[in-house]
């Protein structure tokens, strides 16, 4: 059996390296995004090996030494490259325990932090290093039992002490010898065509290195950042601009992703004639719920760093991806893929397919312009906020049937909007943002949606995980592209849970029935019902808050059908805007690796989600986003989260499942429902903002 | 036009010369390399470029050279030497954060807060903490491990 990791790295030499002094090197496709990633995987090849885990090296990806595991995200780092590790780690210990029996002519030995133990005798990993080789094929099912030791343990992250130093360790902080820094003068709106530019006046301000224009596109190269800064500031207001904007406003996106061109795919389809012929006559809810785009906002903005010279192109990059970018950047500069080398370096929080690989390209173009300088490249907040690919928006429209009894009997869903990935080297040609500005560039295809065995994209978490008898969903995939949209953290599943569960908030309503006992009534799935029975436990449901604007709900997922079960409960307070008061989620990750590193992200997830649920929006008019400071588009603050208390389930018999998406779909859900608790208004047009909590009133009225 | 300032950055005096309107973020990252104090949005909207100004938490990226001229820097490389400040002994105890991009800025301004509950001998409460951390974003969802490690400071248990 082999997983798409494994497959693609079949050596165990491509993920682990033993030294002679000591040390054990991990390499990974998956990238650091702040999620904690690189300590979790850590633990599991220490146990894999039987070794410390403070042995354990992890190496940033990288092409060229490091395995290709296409991106990190959806939620499979654990699956994927923690599963790889392990299994390439007891394949090595297997090799390993092979020779050290050899070694001391024994038939049995014992492990021991790396030491081979047989009676007085022993040997180590280290001493056999140079007689054992890794260049050797393994299998998932490699090795026996190990036992755990650093798994399950809440090891602490490994990165974080530099980060409350203040110790160099972002991207933002490389600084190599010679760097010179640059800054790319985005158009003030989409579909604007540079006018004229005047470089000689850019170029005469003080340090300026360099100023490339091709085609639209325009940087600036400088010896500093002050200078780089200085000499954008001047080609702005020396560049004008020319071309029609795209007519969409944020006003109307409903109307336009329903309208526009899309293609169509089934993702289930039942027997019409026969499935349906028993609903006839009964009670049928039919709803349309929708969320707008939405930003990444990482706090700190995109970045990279890039050197051009006689040996090819490096490129340091905080991307998903090292070796899609690489392949995208080649293909954009139209250069074989061995001239391009990516490395990775942390960036800030990453929550999807953001700027790190627009940016990383924008450095490569800069770079070319100096050649044998690194060229560093960080963008401005309002790059960030307004040039960044967009969280698709949705509209979802739900229609479902139940007999007498309010028992479920037809599940109907159309999901409509933008394909969730436009990543480098997915499409056609490439989506680097500052291609479809160079002369000889392309306008960046409409995305796509992952297949359905990734878990899709419009379509994620679009079938209930309940029993709701006969089910058809299509997904109707737009096929142009105004706005730029791709991943962001749980895509469609965002949207669909928060559908799906108010929907079911309201057909227990009509069964006049409680809504975790309506949900476990058509849930059979196991783990389904023990994370609700869970969460009901932990806050004394069906106890409310007490109050006349208080009001509690309930939400619940497995995230892609296939990941982690969640289920969150949230109180709120909704006067003038709505006030999460308290929050409890239970979680089932299978085994868990590292339990506060699951914690931890579960609840900055419900964190995250509640953001986005109550507050947030990309508004934009004649091609340009107006929501590109964080005055127009605010954020949860710490004032506004509330205690959160997440429970566990822990599983040790069970594969691992990422955590870092699970909770997204839920949290939605439970403050749709706690608002409608809360003021008997159903909203079903995100965010949930005192404007469309009055809209939907007057949609009620 | 580009003119002359003197600071004294953790204790250190400098001599800089650049537009007196250049924010003093940009001189502490990039003439000085202190890349500790973060970039976030330039605009004293995310509170990451937080630094202390003769002891008083401002926000780096839009306190200009000129009115930082003469005046003291404490940046977040100081705070942590020659031991760490309570604060980022009690937020590595708690694992408050994921991606920790708007951690300097929180540490500088907790600082401030925990070194003046010491001096009057009192814990910091749930909402004193977060009202004063309100004007720092953190987009990982970090909010509550770093509330409690700040109280935690505060009480003298990390
Ligand atoms: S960078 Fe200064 S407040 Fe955001
Ligand atoms: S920990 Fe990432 S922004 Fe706060």
């Amino acid at each position: 059996m082999a997983t798409p990791s494994i497959e693609a790295n079949p050596l165990i030499s491509q993920w682990i390296d033993i030294s002679a002094t000591g040390v054990v090197r991990a390499r990974t496709g998956k990238s650091e995004l702040g999620q904690g990633i690189a300590t979790a995987l850590a633990q599991i090849v220490a146990d894999a090996l039987g070794v410390d885990v403070s042995r354990v090296q992890m190496q940033a990806p990288g092409t060229g030494s490091g395995p290709d595991e296409g991106f990190t995200a959806g939620s499979l780092s654990v699956q994927h490259s923690g599963s790889a590790l392990d299994a390439a780690g007891r394949a090595a210990r297997n090799l390993f325990e092979v020779e050290a029996c050899r070694a001391m002519g024994v038939d049995e030995v014992r492990l021991d932090d790396g030491w081979f133990i047989a009676g007085e005798r022993r040997t180590s990993y280290w001493e056999l290093a140079s007689s054992v080789g890794l260049d050797v094929a393994f299998d998932a099912g490699a090795g026996g039992n190990v036992g755990s030791r650093a798994i399950g343990t809440s090891l602490p992250r490994r990165d974080l002490v530099d980060k409350v130093l203040g110790a160099p360790r972002f991207l933002h902080d490389l600084r190599l010898p010679g760097m010179l820094f640059g800054r790319v003068l985005r158009p003030p709106y989409r579909g604007a065509q540079l006018g004229s530019l005047e470089p000689g006046a850019v170029a005469a301000l003080p340090g300026v290195e360099a100023v490339v224009v091709d085609g639209s596109f325009v940087g600036v190269v400088a010896d500093t950042e002050i200078h780089a800064r200085e000499a954008l500031e001047a080609a702005r207001v020396n560049a004008t601009w020319t071309g029609a904007a795209p007519g969409v406003t944020t006003a109307d996106v409903r109307t336009f992703l329903t309208e526009a061109a899309a293609e169509s795919t089934p993702l289930a389809t039942r027997d019409e004639d026969a499935s349906l012929a028993d609903t006839v006559g009964q009670a049928r809810l039919s709803a349309r719920y929708s969320r707008p785009f939405l930003a990444h906002g990482s706090i700190g903005p995109s970045v990279a760093a890039a050197l051009h010279d006689d040996a090819g192109l490096r490129v340091w990059t905080h991307t998903q991806g090292v070796y899609p970018l690489r392949k995208d950047i080649a293909r954009a500069l139209d250069v074989p893929v061995d001239a391009v080398s990516v490395e990775h370096v942390e960036g800030a929080g990453c929550y999807g397919h953001n700027g790190a690989d627009d940016v990383a390209y924008d450095a490569a173009l800069l770079a070319f312009a100096v050649p044998g300088r690194p060229v560093h490249v960080t963008w401005s907040r309002e790059d960030e906020l307004g040039w960044a690919p967009f969280g698709p928006a949705m509209v979802v429209d739900i229609e479902s049937t139940c007999d007498g009894d309010g028992t479920i009997t037809s599940w109907t869903w159309n999901g409509f909007g933008n394909g969730h990935s436009s990543r480098p080297s997915t499409l056609r040609t490439p989506s680097l943002l500052a291609f479809a500005s160079q002369s000889a560039g392309h306008a960046i295809p409409p995305s796509n949606d992952p297949p359905m065995t990734a878990g899709q994209g419009t379509g994620r978490n679009a079938i209930p995980g309940y029993e709701v008898g006969a089910v058809t969903a299509v997904a109707h995939r737009l096929t142009e592209m105004p706005i730029r949209a791709s991943a962001l953290r749980s895509l469609g599943a965002h949207l669909n849970v928060f559908a799906i569960e108010q929907h079911m908030d309201d057909l227990a309503q009509h069964a006049g029935a409680d809504p975790l006992e309506y949900r476990l009534r058509h849930l059979v799935d196991p783990r389904g019902r023990a994370v609700l029975e869970r969460v009901a436990e932990m806050c004394d449901w069906p106890t409310r808050p007490t109050g006349d604007a208080a009001g509690r709900g309930l939400g619940f997922a497995r995230y892609k059908g296939t990941g982690a079960w969640c289920a969150v409960v949230v109180d709120v307070e909704a006067e003038e805007r709505i006030r999460m008061q308290r929050m409890w989620i239970a979680v089932d990750v299978g085994r868990v690796v590292n339990p506060d590193g699951v914690v931890n992200q579960i609840e900055g997830g419900a964190i995250q989600s509640a953001s986005w649920t109550l507050l947030e929006q990309v508004r934009f008019a004649d091609g340009r986003v107006v929501s590109d400071t964080w005055e127009e588009y605010p954020i949860l603050t710490f004032n506004d989260v509330p205690p959160i208390e997440v429970s566990l389930l822990d599983r040790p018999d069970q594969p691992w499942l990422g955590a870092g998406e699970a909770s997204m779909g839920p949290t939605a859900a439970a403050l749709g429902n706690a608002l409608m608790d809360a003021t008997g208004i159903r909203v079903r047009a995100l965010p949930l903002t005192p404007e469309s909590i009055i809209a939907a009133m007057e949609l009620q009225a | 036009m580009e003119t002359s300032h003197t600071l004294d950055v953790n204790g250190v005096q400098h001599d800089v010369t650049c537009d007196p309107q250049t924010p003093l973020l940009w001189v502490l990252r990039d003439s000085l390399g202190l890349t500790g104090t973060r970039f976030g949005c330039g605009a004293g909207s995310c509170g990451a470029c937080t630094v202390l100004l003769d002891g008083a938490p401002v926000h780096s990226c839009d306190t200009p050279m000129w009115s930082a001229d003469g005046h003291a820097v404490t940046t977040i490389e100081h705070l942590g030497r020659p031991e760490p400040h309570p604060v980022q002994r009690a937020l590595i105890e708690h694992q408050a954060g994921q991606c920790g991009y708007c951690l300097s800025g929180i540490t500088v301004r907790a600082s401030v807060l925990v070194d003046e509950a010491h001096s009057s001998g009192r814990t910091l409460t749930d909402a004193e903490v977060r009202e004063a951390l309100d004007g720092h974003l953190c987009r990982c969802g970090a909010h509550n491990r770093i509330v409690a490690a700040v109280i935690d400071a505060s009480a003298g248990q990390a």
